[in-house]
């Protein structure tokens, strides 16, 4: 196995020349451009989404749009209504369930669980019936950034703005919401609405999400750079724009990094992603103020 | 200043979940007043809060609060709620918590103030009104029990309420750390002029410092001077059976043979 | 239909790897262990993508990866189910390790289609050997006689781990144990269903007799009836609607059982605490 020999063709130690042939084809300006924007998007909405525990949320909203994307795919429609659509779908009905909660944590873990292994379930029936099996199965589940057209930059582009908008409209009062319920009931803040309009919006970061790292891998984008912020930083704007600066910093890296190599993007954001959070979780450990 | 109480309730009455709380309840809570409002679980000291607030409708009669209905005056109410406690791993800071309390329910994003930022030293104001300076910059997670409610007090000051409702502020606190709080209370009920309705299930600790008490028991209430209302023949009457109140060598008051108000299961908390 | 073999190995594999999952869920649920059996689900893919890629068994892979995760999280304890975050991303990134392994074995293999990769996520159990049946046959049996040799002494330590401390059953070592075989059942299921929708036969059949029966013992029992129920008619209807993956059958029924136990008990809650009642222990 030449793993060493083969993992980073191309590379040279000039940075700017390195720099120059990445952007030298479109498809690569596309991945980055569609890379940005989701990291961008995924760092925001991220760092709120795990500073109201909801990760569980995120990950269920990823494994409902496999068979969104899959099924789209199937039905002639293009990716991004699966992906949309299945999502948005997927936060409404979370949004109803959470509102009645009867049973025990185990069950409900239980219970998430079991959808979760239909969805995927479900998926692979879409992908199989396709015939794309193999290709069609790893973008979707672990994304790629070699076919990303101009009009998924675009789509990509226009939802991160729209969705930033909206953060910067509620974001003050989200922000109150999450971290104190009752005071913000009591000083008129739409709690319930927030947390539905919250999870519609984490419905979009996942859609958008996993079109770049593929639905089991965006506790990448969406989880591990706004945990990562957390751990350094108790400030919300600074740890907002620390998440999405981490997350931003990953994308490029990663994908740099597996243009100019044989393996996967999809590796590398998660290892880049997972190491800055390893390593702001050991420098709090070892500096408590 | 106008003498138009903080609140007044008449002939008042709140149901839950098809279940009568209480009934026939009138009080009135004059300007920088000090009430302590008492009574066994579940008779319904914190559905008053909620009354107040405007949050849950009455069933017959009025509330008026700071002149208005019950709801619109919210602006100038400070509400701190029951049993709040940030776990180990919350990491907002104090002054962020305090500074939510200002304009957190404002939608968009704060402008940015040229020259010194009046909000800023508001929130810097009412923390050092608590005396919470020493500690507001650490993760509210990482501080004690007392220090915790300084800082929940500041937040319930810094829009300058008129009224400021606190329900069971004392409940995870030690014994000293019960006294100075309700000394820090009673300080600012009397310089700022703030009229305090606290819940509590104990009046011992802030028996020193209180105006007027309301007692909530057998789905009603009755208020008054602690003297009135705090004694064997007012709380007999008003459950309907035989209750005694004990008078300790230090001034203490103990109640003894009151029964337990049937427990409701309620979406009083529910978010 | 019974006269194919690959139907008769994927009968004779996924009845008793379902009878097994039913079993074990059934703890994992009683556990609230549930995000380990997940843990394990992204673990076994990686382990047996790695296997794949170096050559070896994948189910060398697989039971090596399951079982010493199983054991890790035993360790780790009470702190293993607290930090969401944290586990997450932790098995988000082996994931990705696991994307790894792919690509190094697609791109080793002139010929390579990945087509072990889809066997990993999703399951082969149309394709297993009459060897390879009878071993996953065989391991869950043991599997099984191992949980019922436990069940009461777990069952006490699950339900009420200090009383039972006290009266001397081993809760610690029960429960370790019971993680490594968890880790087993879980490699197992990984080749019958594969490593996505293992949560599919290890949490829905438990969850559904959950729901169902106050009786523990009854619950086992139902969980296994269950999950063999859902191999059964998965395998069946995959069979006969060729174009539907044997996995994804077998995961939808084992669901509909799960969300119609669900209603059973919401509609029918006053009446089934009754009955329940009326039955002597």
């Amino acid at each position: 196995m030449r793993i060493d020999a083969a993992l980073f063709q191309g590379l040279s130690w000039n940075l700017m020349a390195d720099v120059r042939q990445l952007v030298a084809y479109p498809f690569m300006v596309n991945a980055l451009e569609a890379g940005t924007a989701v990291a961008v998007l995924a760092g925001a909405v991220g760092w709120f989404m795990v500073l109201r525990r909801q990760t569980f949320a995120g990950h269920t909203l990823a494994v409902i749009a496999f068979p969104g994307a899959a099924g789209a795919g199937l039905a002639g429609l293009p990716l991004a209504f699966g992906y949309f659509g299945a999502c948005a779908a997927g936060a409404l009905a979370l949004a109803g369930v959470s509102a009645d909660r009867s049973g025990s944590h185990s069950r409900e873990s239980a219970a998430t669980g079991a959808v979760q292994a239909f969805a995927l379930g479900l998926g692979f029936l879409f992908v199989s019936l396709y015939h794309g099996l193999l290709n069609g199965l790893d973008a979707l589940l672990f994304g790629t950034f070699l076919g990303i057209t101009d009009r998924q930059v675009v789509t990509l582009a226009v939802v991160a703005t729209a969705a930033l908008v909206l953060l910067a409209v509620v974001g003050r009062p989200l922000l109150f919401a999450s971290i104190d319920g009752a005071v913000a009931r009591a000083a008129g803040v739409p709690v319930r609405g927030l947390s539905l309009a919250f999870l519609l919006l984490l419905g979009f970061a996942v859609a958008a999400t996993s079109q770049i790292t593929g639905a089991l891998l965006v506790f990448a984008l969406l989880v591990a750079p706004a945990a990562a912020a957390q751990q350094i930083t108790a400030r919300p704007l600074r740890g907002l724009l620390l998440s999405v600066g981490i997350g931003l910093a990953v994308t490029w890296l990663g994908l740099a990094l597996a243009y100019f190599s044989i393996y996967p993007a999809g590796f590398f954001i998660t290892s880049l992603a997972f190491a800055v959070y390893v390593v702001a979780r050991i420098a709090r450990g070892t500096v408590r103020r | 200043m106008s003498a138009e109480p903080a609140l007044r309730l008449s002939d008042a009455s709140v149901e839950l979940g098809g279940h009568v709380i209480w009934h026939d309840v009138s009080l009135t809570v004059g300007q920088g007043e000090f009430v302590a409002v008492l009574g066994s679980n579940g008779a319904g000291k914190s559905t008053l809060l909620e009354v107040v607030l405007g949050l849950l409708p009455l069933r017959t009669g009025t509330a008026r609060v700071l002149g208005r209905p019950a709801g619109d005056a919210n602006a100038e109410i400070g509400y701190l709620p029951q049993r709040r406690h940030f776990d180990a791993s919350s990491r907002i800071r104090g002054v962020d918590l305090v500074r939510l309390g200002l304009d957190g329910a404002r939608w968009g994003l704060p402008l940015p103030h040229f020259g010194p930022d009046p909000r800023r030293q508001r929130v810097q104001e009412v923390i050092e009104l608590v005396g919470a300076e020493g500690y507001a910059t650490r993760a509210i997670g990482s501080l004690s029990g007392g220090e915790q409610q300084r800082l929940l007090i500041a937040q319930a000051l810094v829009r300058r309420p008129r009224l400021l409702m606190l329900d069971e502020p004392l409940d995870s606190l030690d014994l000293t750390n019960q006294g100075s709080v309700a000394a820090l209370v009673q300080r600012i009920c009397r310089e700022e002029q703030v009229a305090v309705l606290l819940v509590a299930h104990d009046v011992n600790p802030i028996l020193g410092y209180i105006d007027r008490v309301v007692y909530f028991a057998a789905g009603t209430a009755v208020a008054g001077t602690p003297a009135e209302v705090i004694t064997t023949e007012t709380l007999s009457r008003l459950y309907g059976t035989p209750i005694e109140v004990l008078h300790t060598k230090d001034g203490g008051l103990v109640v003894v043979g009151h029964p337990e108000a049937p427990f409701h299961h309620g979406s009083r908390h529910a978010h | 239909m019974f006269a194919h073999e690959f139907m008769r190995n994927a009968l004779l594999a996924g009845t008793f790897t379902g009878a097994a999952c039913g079993v074990v869920g059934y703890f994992v649920v009683l556990r609230a262990q549930v995000f380990a059996g997940d843990a394990l689900s992204h673990v076994a893919f990686t382990g047996a993508l790695a296997a794949v890629a170096f050559g070896v068994d994948v189910r060398i892979g697989l039971f090596a990866a399951t079982i010493a995760v199983a054991l890790g999280i035993g360790g780790l304890g009470e702190r293993a189910g607290a930090d969401d975050v944290a586990i997450g991303t932790v098995f988000a990134w082996i994931l990705g390790l696991g994307v790894l392994f792919l690509a190094i074995f697609t791109t080793n293999r002139s010929t390579g289609n990945g087509t072990a990769a889809v066997r990993v996520l999703f399951g082969s159990i149309f394709g297993l050997s009459g060897s390879e049946a009878v071993v996953a046959a065989a391991v869950s049996v043991a599997a099984i006689a191992a949980m019922l040799a436990c069940a009461r002494p777990l069952l006490f330590a699950s339900f009420d781990p200090e009383v039972a401390r006290a009266q001397g059953v081993p809760v610690g070592l029960l429960g370790l144990g019971f993680l490594a075989v968890l880790g087993t059942v879980a490699a197992e299921a990984t080749q019958a269903v594969g490593a996505l929708l293992l949560l599919g036969l290890l949490a829905a059949p438990a969850a559904a007799a959950h729901r169902l029966a106050r009786n523990p013992y009854a619950g086992l029992a139902l969980s296994a009836a269950f999950a063999v129920g859902a191999v059964w008619l998965g395998l069946g209807f995959s069979y006969v609607e060729a174009s539907v993956p044997p996995s994804t059958a077998i995961v939808t029924v084992a669901t509909v059982l799960f969300v119609a136990a669900a209603g059973v008990e919401r509609s029918a809650a006053p009446r089934l605490l009754q009955w329940r009642r009326a039955t002597p222990r």
